[in-house]
């Protein structure tokens, strides 16, 4: 990348549902590109052709058989809700 | 001269997998449970949770791939789909982005033919890809505020992606209805769409005729039952065309049925475009799908719907309308099949069931709570009964008429039809004597008819056989009426 | 036995004690409760306590042993968790206060298998918000001190389970290891601290931070006891996708076992610039006494080492702003009271829920897996962690551990680094790349600086071959016995 790193950090903060003050975004916005900018090491080397680690050790096919095991009561599964109400999480309305 | 318009759809459907856990965890799933009872750390997405794969669930979809198609990959892998809503307890999805365990694959369609009893097209309908997925919670909406149930939520569902291959409502209707068919056959998943089991979006966009790139495509969500799907598709269709025509634009948008209104709405646009931000999860490692698994599954593969009905057709000789009642059910076609062997007249058999049993399994259905006790799984009428009933007719041991009658206390009771033919004395009536005096009584009561017989008017007999097998309670074998009567009468 | 002799004790020595009757595990409970009632006020190394429950899983212990029950080999010794391991009944925060109520209705892995073990659980340790930071400053409940020098930081971010074995608040403490989060609070407070390779220890239950590089690990006052409490929670878990299926052999026999001297690499880029002096030469000394006991010690290169600070913050970023997406305030989590529908509860919620670095990493990281920006930084950040395990695997085709001091710098004061994110990056510098690769790392004290703060030495060995790793930090250990110096905090 040529240019300068920015973020459009109202963009990004949206994206991850996160409500900043002003003063929290103007702070964010020259630390983080600071921090960009610094990432820019990771342009300078050749990776073509690398295959990408996702995993340190990987292996294939770590599954379970199909077999169903007992859960939670909904009392413990409601225990932590800020908010429930007939045994169901109470959420504020859901505009479609 | 006004332009003329052509639709081109896609469709993505959601099949939920009846596996007995769920796609990341071995808590059970289920419909109709308390809510929030099929849950635990993972479904709940609680600190520290973490997931572990199905093999069931890849099996099945493995078994997908092959019934519809489709290239199996090698390996595949999982992707987090990042997005925040309530139904979602990780506010992630895991899903597959750009490794998905099938691609490509058709799903063959049958048109409407030109009457009910007349087979239509068939055509292949190309598919994209289909991927495996977790399932989201439940929402329901209140006036003020809504509940989230998640017992649903990690239920591992497929997503079956078709190319933009679909150009008609009918089509539409057509693609859903095989599709149905043929995953309900596999044993997949039962498909009801009221319990959520199959959903369905579809991507209707519009273009003038002639012109080969794709209209702006409209999503449309909410179509809940396959008719809904048809009117859903059907609607914007016409309000597309009608926005075109007044010369407005088509937005690309997302838009929510409404079956009540019948129509389609706007939902709030959402704003900003999607940006889910897939990567690949940490937490799963990938699947290595081994070519010796897939060949071991293919052998499992039932026989596809379309194909059974060409057989039956062919090897059978059964009528198409027949076929078509039986092909999309594969217990029934089990049940038909087992039928046919015993007796020696498949049509018959097909009729049968066709008609009979299936009326009576609907009847049973509606008197009892839960419907889907009352399949042709446990149906209380053995094939092997049937075929004893069908036989009985076929040696004359009883007459068509007194099958017909025998055939519901048969289900109801789960006697075999020998047993009720004895218990009833209903065995049919080859006597001759007996037969030949009631004959001459017959004659005796209606001149009338005999004279009209002897004329010339050889529909006339009828009358008199009518009256024959009516005082024998239709236990006198016609056969043997017949040629009595026209004995009698030509002498 | 008096209770400040049995707090000065390792757990090894303990267990001798509670064997041969000298004690009982509820006069060590007691001590220990009466030491952190003496030194937590200064130390904060805790976050939560139960004591009841304490004293109640001690008096469970001794009951077990007076009754002859088979014991655990952590019978009747405390162990206290970081506030990122799942208890069940027991409050988790992760020093955040989304969290502030939540309790957790199960146990981790490692929770399970301590209980099993016979330890006696004891309370929740500081850290920094979701282990998100070096210093352990970023609790939302308040920094830990470091007990050699309460005005400066323990390090972090399992800064309360380093500090809390220095402080003698507990024999053994868990910690959670994803850049350095173990390692280097153990080198800043004196102790000794392990991460196991990527798969030897479950997960499962811990509140994840980047899930591809977490591991939890042990703290204690020296190598043996290291090895006891790892190979307590170490083993294959059927519950985390990711935990390996390795034998965990017994890391106490292996030490006691002789150990031959092998061969020590030392990585140039690691004692370039911005060492400190005294930790140079505190870690020179260690190598002369490695030489002086037979190893040989050999120079290799890590070109890699410098982008390892990019690629760890790129990959760790993007993983956690996915994985703290389930703290939205619906579930589990604190809802904001201004939230008025579903989509403020998230921003408002998170926004009110989460501490600054929090909010800095969850945004980095969503941006790097943002649309247009995957393939430049986390695709590029994975494909060069690529490149960062195979320098590691060319070292060790040639050596049998590397080491490097911990930390370039021994512990340093308040608020030094917390207003520029890049030099508290940086404080990880040694330690990140044993993450990237997935290695087992250690932290030994190795001596202090003349004004009395730890220094730590960094061993990095084999991928699953901890019993050597331990074996060569045991061989420095057993005779100079840093760990076991305790810091003065009386007034
Ligand atoms: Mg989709
Ligand atoms: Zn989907």
């Amino acid at each position: 990348m040529s240019e300068e790193p920015s973020m459009d950090i109202d963009y990004v903060t949206n994206l991850a549902r996160i409500e900043l003050t002003q003063e929290e975004k103007d702070k964010f916005q020259s630390q983080l590109g600071d921090v960009l900018k610094y990432f820019e090491k990771l342009q300078d080397l050749d990776v073509e052709g690398v295959e990408p680690t996702a995993h340190a050790f990987p292996r294939f096919n770590v599954w379970d058989e199909d077999v169903s095991k007992e859960g939670f009561s909904s009392e413990k599964a409601l225990k932590n809700a800020p908010k429930s109400r007939n045994e169901q999480v109470v959420v504020p309305k859901v505009v479609e | 001269m006004s332009v003329k318009y052509e639709t081109v759809m896609g469709l993505e459907v959601h099949v939920q997998l009846d596996t007995n856990s769920k796609m990341f965890t071995r808590v059970g799933t289920g419909f109709g449970k308390p809510p929030n009872t099929l849950t635990d750390p993972v479904v709940l997405g609680l600190p520290g949770a973490l997931p572990v794969m199905n093999r069931e669930a890849i099996e099945k979809s493995i078994k997908v791939g092959l019934l519809l198609g489709c290239k199996i990959a090698e390996v595949c892998k999982w992707d987090r789909k990042n997005y925040f809503y309530p139904d979602m307890p990780k506010n992630y999805q895991i899903s597959q982005f750009d490794q998905p365990i099938c691609e490509g694959g058709e799903v063959e369609i049958e048109l409407p033919g030109e009457t009910p009893t007349v087979m239509g097209e068939h055509r292949k309908v190309m598919l994209t890809r289909i991927h495996l997925e977790e399932d989201v919670g439940k929402l329901t909406h209140y006036e003020r505020d809504s509940l989230v149930d998640y017992n649903r939520a990690g239920s591992p569902l497929l997503e079956i992606v078709s190319e933009p291959d679909l150009f008609t409502p009918d089509e539409v209707f057509a693609y859903l209805t095989s599709l149905r068919n043929s995953l309900v056959s596999a044993g997949i998943s039962p498909c009801d769409m009221e319990k959520g089991q199959l959903r369905c979006d579809a991507n209707v966009s519009i273009r003038p005729v002639g012109t080969t790139t794709l209209g702006t495509k409209v999503e449309l969500k909410n179509l809940n039952t396959i008719s809904g799907v048809k009117q859903g598709v059907e609607y914007e269709i016409r309000r597309q065309t009608k926005a075109l025509e007044n010369g407005e634009e088509i937005f690309q948008e997302t838009r929510r049925w409404n079956p009540e209104e019948k129509r389609t709405t706007s939902m709030r646009s959402k704003e900003m475009a999607h940006d889910y931000r897939y990567f690949p999860d940490p937490d799963l490692m990938p699947v290595k799908i081994d070519p010796e698994w897939v060949k071991r599954i293919a052998k499992e593969i039932p026989e596809k719907p379309f194909d059974k009905q060409r057989r039956y057709m062919a090897e059978m000789n059964l009528p198409y309308t027949a076929t078509a009642a039986l092909c999309g059910d594969r217990p029934l076609c089990e049940y038909f099949e087992k039928t046919a062997d015993l007796t020696k007249d498949s049509v018959k058999a097909a009729n049968w069931v066709v008609n009979d049993l299936l009326r009576e399994l609907s009847q049973a259905g509606k008197d009892s709570d839960n419907e889907s006790e009352i399949s042709v799984e446990n149906c209380p009428l053995a094939p092997e009964s049937l075929a004893e009933l069908i036989n009985l007719i076929e040696e004359n041991v009883v007459s068509n008429n007194v099958a017909k009658e025998l055939f519901p206390e048969m289900f109801a009771t789960g006697k075999s039809a020998a047993e009720l033919v004895n218990e009833k004395g209903l065995e049919m009536k080859s006597d001759g004597d007996e037969i030949e005096s009631l004959c001459v009584k017959a004659i005796e009561d209606d001149p009338d008819a005999a004279e009209k017989y002897k004329g010339g008017k050889e529909g006339a007999i009828n009358a008199l056989k009518g009256s024959v097998m009516k005082a024998t309670r239709g236990q006198a074998n016609p056969q043997v009426v017949d040629e009595t009567l026209r004995r009698l009468l030509s002498s | 036995m008096d209770s400040n002799s049995l707090i000065s004790k390792t757990a090894t020595e303990l267990s001798g004690e509670l064997e041969s009757g000298n004690c009982k595990a509820v006069e060590i409970a007691q001590a220990y409760l009466e030491q952190i009632d003496r030194v937590d006020g200064k130390v904060h190394a805790f976050l939560h306590r139960d004591d009841d429950d304490f004293l109640a899983q001690a008096k469970d212990s001794d009951e077990r042993r007076e009754k002859g029950e088979t014991l655990g080999p952590l019978d009747g010794i405390p162990v206290c968790l970081k506030d990122v391991i799942s208890v069940e009944g027991q409050p988790l925060t992760a020093a955040s206060k989304i969290l502030q109520d939540y309790v957790s209705p199960y146990d981790a892995t490692v929770t399970r298998k301590l209980k099993a073990a016979g330890a006696v659980i004891g309370g929740r340790l500081n850290l920094d918000e979701f282990a998100m930071g070096s210093s352990t400053e970023n609790s939302a409940y308040g920094p830990t001190r470091n007990p050699w020098d309460l005005e400066r930081v323990p390090g972090g971010s399992s800064g309360g389970s380093s500090a809390a074995v220095a402080a003698r608040e507990a024999p053994l403490t868990l910690g959670s290891d994803t850049g350095g989060s173990i390692r280097q609070p153990a080198s800043l407070c004196g102790v000794v601290g392990m991460k196991p390779t990527y798969g030897m220890v479950s997960r499962y239950g811990l509140a994840a931070f980047a899930s591809s590089l977490d591991q939890i690990g042990p703290f204690s006052q020296t190598v043996e006891d290291t090895a006891l409490l790892l190979e307590t929670i170490s083993g294959h878990d059927p519950l985390d996708s990711t935990s390996y299926p390795t034998e965990v052999p017994s890391y106490s026999e292996f030490l006691k076992q002789k150990h031959e001297p092998c061969t020590l690499g030392l990585p140039k880029e690691f004692f370039g610039e911005g060492m400190d002096d005294e930790v140079r030469t505190a870690v020179e000394k260690a190598i002369e006494f490695y030489k002086g006991k037979g190893y040989e010690i050999v120079d290799l290169s890590l070109p890699t080492t410098d982008l390892s600070i990019p690629v760890y913050y790129v990959i760790a970023t993007a993983e956690a702003s996915s994985n703290l997406a389930r703290y939205d305030g619906i579930r589990y989590t604190s809802r904001s009271e201004r939230a008025e529908n579903a989509v403020d509860v998230y921003a408002k919620s998170r926004g009110e829920g989460f501490g600054e670095e929090v909010k800095r990493r969850c945004i980095l990281g969503a941006y790097g897996l943002s649309s247009g920006y995957y393939d430049a930084y986390y695709l590029r950040a994975q494909k060069t962690r690529t490149l960062i395990r195979q320098d590691f695997e060319r070292a060790f085709e040639k050596v049998d551990a590397i080491l490097t001091p911990t930390s370039p710098t021994p512990a340093f004061k308040f608020g030094a680094k917390s207003e520029d994110p890049i030099s508290m990056y940086l404080s990880d510098v040694y330690t990140i790349s044993t993450n990237l690769a997935g290695l087992p790392g250690l932290s030994v004290p190795c001596g202090f600086t003349e004004s009395g703060l730890p220094i730590g030495l960094q061993l990095i060995g084999k991928a699953f071959d901890e019993g050597t790793l331990l074996s060569i930090a045991h061989d420095f250990d057993r005779e100079l016995q840093f760990g076991r110096q305790a810091p003065n905090l009386e007034d």
